[in-house]
């Protein structure tokens, strides 16, 4: 444990095998979940495969698989550990949802979802890796997420 | 089946369900012509809400819902209602629901129609939507080649134009896909269709060629969808000139092909020559009129009314 940059946590939720970059995108995913809670995040941490990935960890809250698949947009790959009193008692891969709604914006300028309306733009997930979501409005079909993140 | 369905892509709808529309649009004909009378939609109110003009679309809709006995309220250009005023769409459609029993929309920006649906109480149906979809254009064109060649199977398409952007050639292909068809799409290679369309029509099983010469698939197909190349799409209007001269159908090009059917959604500025309008190969004109029976079916489904009716009534009405 002598390597270990940050302080391992009691209760909560490690996020791990983030692609190296992707932590901050995965944050502002679960952000709505975690309001209050206190996060850290490791950028570009080598795992024991020698290889660069993020790690992102959350005190004091156990994340359902419900909740956080949608961090899969992002980190295909993703694992969710959750502890209790410094050990792991779960461990799951994250899925990549069917819809999503909510964090992300169509990236059709012209969508009606991108005007004043009072809807919440919508994606069905056609294909995981790359992603490519399709607006359930205008039906076109967007990669690239990131760019489209809401604020 | 169709009763209080909403008409917003034509993806959202099967073969059978296709067929099924395209059967009673057929027996709307003798009605959209004024040889019958029918009035199954009597007390029965369409509006028609039309963010942006489109006269043809409008026009054909008011005619299919007066010849079937119903009313029509609505406006035809946002200008002085209430959008212009900042109302969403989501309250406008909330309104027209309530004082309607069926809804056309027609609006510049994709998804609009979808959005209406989520929030009328009433069928909407999609009369364009932006660079969108137009479900009942695409209803149209299908029900005109099955008119002229009496199938939509073993056939030959060919769709020629601005394939880049066109949203009649990305919808009617798509819907082609239900049927044993083979499209040849024909473009300059600027105007070629995007990837993401191409390989729809693929995986869903349809063969599809690409080519660039128009005389070269003249002798292999059946139909002929011609689209407009728009002048905008070209920064050199010398370029232009170029590109529509290549694709300009006139009587010399189609002549040697008497069985060939010729469409095209109108308007059209110079890619079909005036000479060829008298030949019978022409089919747009009649192509233009089918909006109407094809809308009447659609407007007396999703009111119910053609259910109301049931198979044999419906014979009555055509009859
Ligand atoms: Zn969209």
């Amino acid at each position: 444990m002598k390597d270990m940059k940050v302080q391992p946590i009691v209760d909560g939720t490690v996020i791990d095998h983030i692609p190296p970059g992707k932590a901050l995108l995965v944050f502002r995913v679960i952000k709505p979940l975690v309001p209050e809670a206190s996060v850290s995040i490791l950028i570009n941490t080598i795992s024991k495969k020698e290889k660069k990935k993020d790690i992102l960890k959350v005190e004091g809250l156990a994340l359902g698989s419900g909740d956080v698949d949608k961090v899969a947009l992002f980190a295909p790959n993703a694992t969710i550990n959750i502890i209790e009193n410094y050990s792991v008692v779960d461990k799951f891969k994250v899925k990549l949802p069917e819809m999503v709604k909510g964090f992300i914006r169509c990236a059709n300028p012209n969508c009606i979802s991108n005007q004043n309306e009072p809807v919440e733009p919508e994606f069905r997930v056609v294909s995981g890796q790359p992603v490519v979501l399709r607006c359930l409005y205008c039906e076109r079909e967007m990669s690239d997420l990131s760019k489209f993140m809401k604020r | 089946m169709f009763n209080g369905r909403d008409v917003i892509s034509i993806s959202d709808f099967d073969r059978n369900e296709i067929e099924r529309i395209l059967d009673f649009s057929e027996r709307m004909v003798p009605v959209a012509k004024g040889d019958r009378y029918a009035d199954p939609l009597k007390g029965k109110i369409l509006a028609t809400l039309f963010f942006e003009p489109s006269t043809r679309t409008r026009l054909s809709f008011e005619s299919a819902m007066n010849r079937l006995g119903g009313r029509v309220l609505g406006f035809a250009e946002p200008k002085g209602t209430s959008l212009a005023k900042g109302e969403t769409l989501a309250d406008t459609v909330r309104m027209a629901a309530a004082y309607s029993d069926v809804i056309v929309l027609r609006h510049p920006r994709e998804g609009s129609a979808r959005l209406a649906a989520k929030y009328s109480e009433k069928p909407v149906i999609n009369g364009g939507d932006g660079a969108g979809q137009h479900p009942t254009q695409t209803l149209l064109d299908l029900f005109t080649i099955r008119q002229d060649k009496g199938k939509l199977d073993g056939l030959n398409v060919a769709i020629l134009g601005d394939l880049k952007y066109g949203r009649t050639v990305h919808s009617l292909s798509m819907a082609l896909t239900n049927f044993d068809t083979k499209i040849h799409l024909v473009s300059p290679k600027e105007l070629r269709a995007p990837r993401e369309v191409v390989n729809h029509l693929k995986e869903r099983g349809t063969e599809v060629s690409e080519v660039a010469d128009l005389e070269g698939v003249l002798d292999q197909v059946d139909v002929l969808y011609v689209t407009r190349i728009q002048k905008e799409r070209f920064p050199d209007p010398m370029e232009y000139q170029r590109i529509a001269g290549m694709y300009r159908v006139d009587e010399e090009l189609i002549s040697p092909y008497p069985d060939l059917t010729i469409m095209h959604p109108l308007p059209r500025v110079n890619e079909i020559a005036p000479d060829v309008d008298i030949l019978p190969q022409a089919r747009y004109f009649n192509q233009a009129f089918n909006g109407v029976p094809v809308r009447m079916a659609l407007l007396a489904l999703v009111t119910g009314m053609a259910e109301a009716l049931g198979e044999e009534a419906g014979e009555e009405v055509a009859r």
